[in-house]
């Protein structure tokens, strides 16, 4: 029971949780040129292979040109990416081999402040990366401009679901290695089945029920592809709450966890 | 709250820590003096790091009472980490940053204005021969440099007292005596200075009093050649008699022998004035060699802890 209370204790933070947030952001910079390249080529490629080889065969979908279907999810992938990879490699090393957050928290920032500098600075990058992919597909001219630029508010909370995610399993890990199961059981199945590259309708009943309650990039893609191609319906809100909900209880989580591997 | 000359700085009452099945730090009391530097001596696993990481309110206390700088550690661990210097015992800068960067970054923390913060690392950085150094990266800086940077962070809050965890562990004598002697000006300075350490010249060199800990409890408490005097003596008389068995015999038969030990081939003669039993032991014995020699704190310390080894 005392276990079960201490995983949802409230964390107690602080501003000071952005001076974490500015360090990883301070290094983010110093690499900049680094780090721009993946979400700016990335989905240029996923567009000339699968949008215009792919849909060449494909045409349309729902009455949706295929580059227009799937530009939404790379738009929403790129966000799971930035974020999870941040805080499960990134934020590990810095945990476990730079000793960085023992340093910080012999310093006035508390351990929780750190966890959630950590994920408010993947929810950033998750937020960087999404503009760019934005900036691209719009590029490609498959964005509906109406509602473009809600899509950066929604690349940040999905940040912040996934950066969340990921720092639940870097509190779990016995080891670096041990990031491939949330991967491949987790990461790469939302990749394919969230309604990424086709249509979440053509899932058996039971799969669909399953990939709404499980897989958060689901909603994320429901809510990107409304935006996109402008037909936004009042059910996304229902998928935006579902979005805040599961954010909310995995960053509490995250820090809790984080806290019992850190301090003993 | 506490203004008079002799102000505590470190009150630690039967402090203990538990981790799951290991009792660290077992019920140990300690007080910390305004501008004294206090060591912790004892051998791995002895609870040095343990206690340290208390005081600096990394690691829950398990029992006990703990105030540092007047302020209970555990209800308001950020009053008192603003006021602490703490270099730990491993090397975690950051290595994503420079030598300067290190610094700017860490005062952030702090809260401290960019261009304080800028004024007091170039500072810092001069103080500990840095300066040349500040745009490397870290990870292309000698051991030496990197201990001095730990030490340069520490002080970037300006802290009324240093937490320091083995801060010359692992350096060359010229690192070592470099920072000893910064260590000391950093004293005259007024800084309390709260230090663990294995090498018993540091300590001996540097702390006004200490504490030698083995498996979580105090074994002997003072200054550090009071220490000496009081445990071991003025002098050690070393022998290396041709034959030992008939050496302890006779030891063992003289009333100045207080204790001896034996330590390979050689014969440690602990006694009141070490050198009145020369002559006596001459006459009975064919000695190879002897000498004697002033009593360090190593003496007291492995006499204390023991010559076993501890991993």
């Amino acid at each position: 029971m005392r276990f079960l209370r201490d995983l949802y204790r409230l964390p107690v933070l602080s501003p000071l949780c952005w001076t974490v947030w500015q360090r990883d952001m301070d290094v983010y910079k110093k690499t900049f040129k680094v780090n721009v390249v993946p979400p700016l080529l990335e989905p240029i490629l996923y567009l000339v292979a699968l949008g215009f080889g792919l849909g060449i065969f494909i045409k349309e979908i729902d009455g949706v040109p295929y580059t227009r279907f799937i530009a939404p999810g790379l738009f929403s992938i790129t966000t799971m990416y930035a974020a999870f990879f941040e805080c499960t490699y990134a934020s590990y090393v810095r945990m476990y081999y730079q000793k960085t957050f023992d340093a910080i928290i012999a310093t006035p920032v508390n351990i929780d402040e750190v966890v959630a500098g950590e994920i408010l600075a993947g929810a950033t990058k998750a937020f960087i990366n999404g503009g760019i992919v934005l900036g691209v597909i719009l590029a490609f001219g498959l964005v509906d401009l109406r509602y473009a630029v809600i899509l950066l508010p929604l690349g940040f909370v999905a940040g912040l679901l996934f950066a969340s995610v990921g720092m639940i399993c870097t509190a779990i890990v016995p080891s670096i290695d041990s990031f491939n199961y949330p991967i491949f059981l987790f990461i790469t199945p939302m990749f394919l089945f969230s309604g990424t590259f086709f249509p979440m309708s053509i899932l058996p009943e039971g799969l669909k029920v399953l990939a709404y309650a499980l897989l958060p990039l689901t909603h994320v893609v429901r809510i990107a592809r409304g935006l996109t191609l402008g037909t936004p319906e009042a059910s996304l809100l229902l998928s935006f709450l579902w979005m805040l909900a599961v954010s909310a209880v995995t960053f509490i989580l995250a820090i809790n966890l984080m806290r019992r591997r850190l301090i003993q | 709250m506490m203004s008079t000359t002799t102000e505590s700085v470190l009150v630690a009452e039967r402090l203990t820590k538990k981790y799951e099945d290991l009792l660290a730090v077992n019920e140990i009391s300690i007080e910390v003096q305004r501008g004294e530097c206090f060591g912790l001596l004892g051998p791995n696993g002895a609870g040095k790091t343990s206690t340290m990481k208390m005081v600096y309110g990394v690691s829950p206390i398990t029992a006990g009472h703990l105030s540092v700088l007047g302020f209970d550690v555990q209800i308001h661990p950020r009053e008192v980490k603003r006021r602490l210097g703490v270099a730990p015992q491993e090397y975690n800068l950051d290595p994503d940053f420079t030598v300067l960067e290190n610094l700017l970054n860490h005062a952030r923390y702090f809260r401290i204005p960019r261009t304080e913060a800028r004024r007091r690392a170039l500072e810092l950085l001069e103080f500990f021969r840095l300066t040349e150094k500040k745009d490397s990266v870290v990870e292309h800086i000698s051991g030496g440099m990197k201990r001095r940077l730990i030490l340069a962070r520490a002080l970037i809050n300006e802290p009324e007292a240093l937490v320091l965890d083995e801060p010359t562990t692992g350096l060359d004598p010229q690192a070592r005596h470099l920072i000893w002697e910064k260590l000391i000006d950093l004293k005259s300075r007024g800084i309390t200075v709260l230090l663990t350490t294995h090498y018993m010249e540091e300590a001996e060199y540097l702390c006004d009093r200490l504490v030698i800990l083995d498996q979580g409890k105090i074994l002997a408490e003072g200054h550090p050649r009071a220490l000496v005097q009081s445990i071991i003596g003025e002098e050690i008389l070393e022998l290396v008699p041709s034959d030992m068995e008939s050496a302890l015999t006779i030891l063992k038969a003289n009333p100045k022998t207080m204790r001896y030990q034996i330590v390979g081939k050689k014969l440690e003669v602990f006694a009141q004035d070490p050198k009145s039993l020369v002559p006596e032991l001459m006459d009975q014995l064919t000695l190879e060699n002897f000498s004697l020699r002033r009593a360090t704190l190593e003496d007291v310390f492995l006499h204390m802890t023991g010559r076993e080894l501890r991993e």
